[in-house]
């Protein structure tokens, strides 16, 4: 919309012209399909189901009734970013700093290579591993017996950290891997260990590529639906879920739309809190979102 | 005089766990290898070096790229360990020790200044690791007083890469000195800067060196720069020195053609060796003519039938008019035509083709030239020298 305003002030026809598919891209697939979730929030199901007008707050008074879902979200989908950070961090060190070349590309290509498959069935794959004749069997015969780990938030949890850590691998690793390694050695030659060089120069200048990981893993897990669906089996279930079942099963589109409001006034806020946190520990340096 | 003082003020031990101490001893010597070899897989970066920096010297690594001359300074800040024989600081080996432990600092090529810090917190960066911590206050007054002594009091909350060049260089000189390192290790620090600044900075930092007394070990590939600044310059080729000395004897006593090349321009004449002494040797050229030049002090001994240099320095080369009375200075002489004139300032510099003798650079200072008129390409010329000086060297 921005955009749109500049170019017409500027009344440059050529700007104007190559933002429009943008312009109407947004219009049209984002801010349109958000007005028509936010009216419909505002109004009542139809007998038959679908929507049916009217102005009234109900739909929000009665989203504690979806508690356990957003629970689960606020809950998995932090945890999970957090793992997925934990995990990542030394894998893209590594890659980016350690490794040699040959090694690097052929790590790179292993990080790579399960998006060849279908994620879906990806997924599928780990209900076998997680099932009873998975893991929990391996682990029987070793003596850990009755650990049931499918439809469980922990078969959820794996799901998440397996299919999003290389989303928050790369922007790491590519911050790693610009990061002058002729400052390692400035900051050791000046009297730090290698802790400490780690903690005052690696670390805060890898963080735009950590905080631009987490964002994207956090951000499309709050949305998430698949994982839940298949690891959780319905047991586990996220917003997303919640969402599918309302829209799709009991067709109550306002209350549907009334949870996906809330959601995404959530995720605004805790993006912006997560920003504001990032943006104090680092001073002035901006923080880049891709 | 508050410049000059910064450091003395602020002098003292650095202290580091497990690191070595400050003027542990009353040594000379500051820096020593002994028959260090570095290896790189197959290539041979330094072989079998030994070396001693006095205390108090600025001392230079001088050679072309690829010479071993960065490695020996990265076996001396501690990035790298040597593979043979000893690394000493202040007579004590530091051979195992990382970098962060050792008594030395560096002041790297393109800086390496941090650039999520601010000018003062990159300056007081050393302090900051020491243990115990200084408090915020000594920091702040350290930092305050290297700021002086650099010239850039009022950057302290500037960001790095918002300075210039030169600022950078002297925010790196900086950071590195308020650690009172033992040694202080410059690894092409003007490489970056303009022509005009590096001149600059040189006569900067051969001040600085004699206001704060450390060691500082330079290395560079500009001859130029080790000579106006070293004390001591260390030639190196392939891994190894070739020669140590100070700048007018590395000019004035080459040991072997490489050196006379490598530093200042040299006219070089090759060819048999005919006749050699001790104090001297005699060169036959392709076309016969036959030369002769003295032997330098510690020049590498020539033996009669192998292939020798004789080496005149253009500025001992004089150019006379054909016509005019033989000069009397010169007994080596030979007729040429000018091909090429640079007016340099102070010096104009001529390239004389001559037939015997190929193409022979002169160096003519003002007076000179200002009382014969000068030449223009195209003149007919004789050129000359005396044979006092003319070296006679080996071959590269």
């Amino acid at each position: 919309m921005t955009a749109a305003k500049v170019a017409g002030k500027n009344g440059n026809r050529v700007t104007a012209m190559l933002l429009l598919p943008t312009t109407l891209w947004f219009l049209l697939l984002l801010v349109m399909p958000l007005v028509v979730i936010l009216v419909f929030s505002l109004g009542e199901r139809a007998p038959a189901g679908g929507y049916q007008a009217a102005l009234t707050l109900e739909q929000y008074a009665n989203l504690p009734a979806r508690l356990k879902a957003f629970t689960n979200t606020l809950t998995l989908s932090p945890l999970g970013t957090l793992i997925c950070m934990v995990i990542a961090y030394p894998l893209a060190y590594y890659l980016a700093i350690k490794a040699g070349r040959r090694a690097k590309a052929l790590l790179l290509t292993l990080v790579i290579v399960p998006f060849w498959t279908s994620f879906l069935i990806r997924t599928y794959a780990w209900i076998y591993i997680l099932g009873g004749r998975g893991i929990p069997r391996l682990l029987e015969m070793i003596g850990i017996e009755d650990l049931r780990l499918i439809n469980t938030p922990t078969a959820v949890l794996i799901g998440i950290v397996y299919g999003y850590l290389p989303l928050m691998v790369f922007p790491i690793y590519v911050s790693l891997e610009k990061l002058d390694k002729g400052l390692l050695e400035a900051s050791s030659d000046l009297g730090a260990n290698p802790v400490r060089t780690f903690l005052q120069v690696t670390l805060p200048l890898s963080a735009p590529g950590l905080i631009t990981g987490s964002l994207l893993v956090f951000i499309l897990l709050m949305g998430e639906y698949l994982i839940p669906a298949i690891l959780g089996g319905g047991k586990v279930f996220f917003v997303g879920n919640a969402l599918v079942d309302l829209f799709l099963q009991s067709r109550n589109w306002p209350f549907g739309s009334a949870v996906a409001v809330a959601l995404v006034v959530i995720m605004l806020v805790a993006i912006a809190l997560y920003l504001s946190l990032a943006g104090r520990e680092r001073g002035r340096q901006d923080v880049s979102i891709i | 005089m508050a410049r000059r003082n910064a450091l003395a003020m602020t002098g003292g031990n650095r202290e580091r766990a497990g690191g070595v101490p400050r003027d542990s001893s009353g040594q000379s010597a500051d820096i020593e290898f002994a028959g260090v070899t570095k290896r790189f897989g197959e290539v041979v970066a330094v072989d079998d070096v030994s070396l001693s920096v006095e205390r108090g010297a600025f001392y230079t690594f001088l050679g072309p790229s690829g010479c071993g001359k960065t490695t020996s300074l990265r076996l001396i800040a501690g990035f790298e360990q040597p593979d043979q024989g000893d690394v000493r600081i202040g007579g004590a080996s530091v051979v195992g020790i990382p970098p962060y432990k050792r008594p030395v600092n560096m002041v790297f090529q393109h800086y390496a200044l941090f650039p999520h810090l601010t000018v003062a917190d990159n300056i007081g960066y050393g302090l900051r690791q020491r243990a115990p911590r200084p408090t915020n206050s000594e920091i702040t007054g350290q930092v305050g007083e290297m700021l002086e002594l650099v010239r850039l009091s009022g950057f302290e909350t500037r960001r790095v890469w918002e300075l210039s060049g030169g600022q950078q260089q002297r925010v790196a000189l900086a950071r590195a000195l308020i650690n009172h390192p033992t040694v202080l290790l410059l690894d092409e620090p003007l490489a970056a800067l303009d022509r005009k600044l590096r001149r600059e900075m040189q006569i900067e930092l051969q001040t600085l060196q004699r206001e704060v007394g450390i060691t500082f070990v330079l290395v560079t590939h500009d001859q130029e720069e080790a000579l106006s600044m070293s004390d001591t310059i260390c030639i190196m080729r392939d891994g190894r020195i070739v020669q140590t000395g100070g700048p007018k004897e590395l000019y004035d006593e080459p040991v072997n053609g490489y050196v006379a090349d490598f530093v200042g321009k040299s006219n070089f004449f090759a060819g048999k060796v005919v006749e050699a002494t001790g104090t001297g040797a005699a060169v036959e050229l392709e076309g016969g003519r036959v030369l002769s030049g003295r032997r330098p002090k510690n020049g590498e001994t020539l033996a009669p039938g192998a292939r020798g240099v004789i080496a005149v320095r253009p500025e001992l080369v004089h150019v006379t008019p054909t016509a005019g009375p033989t000069a009397s200075q010169t007994d080596v002489e030979a007729p040429g035509r000018v091909k090429n004139r640079i007016f340099l300032g102070e010096h104009t510099e001529y390239l004389v083709g001559t037939q015997e003798l190929g193409d022979i650079l002169a160096l003519v200072p003002k007076h000179v030239e200002a009382s014969d008129g000068g030449f223009t390409p195209g003149d007919e010329v004789r050129i000359g020298w005396r044979t006092s000086a003319a070296l006679s060297l080996a071959e590269r």
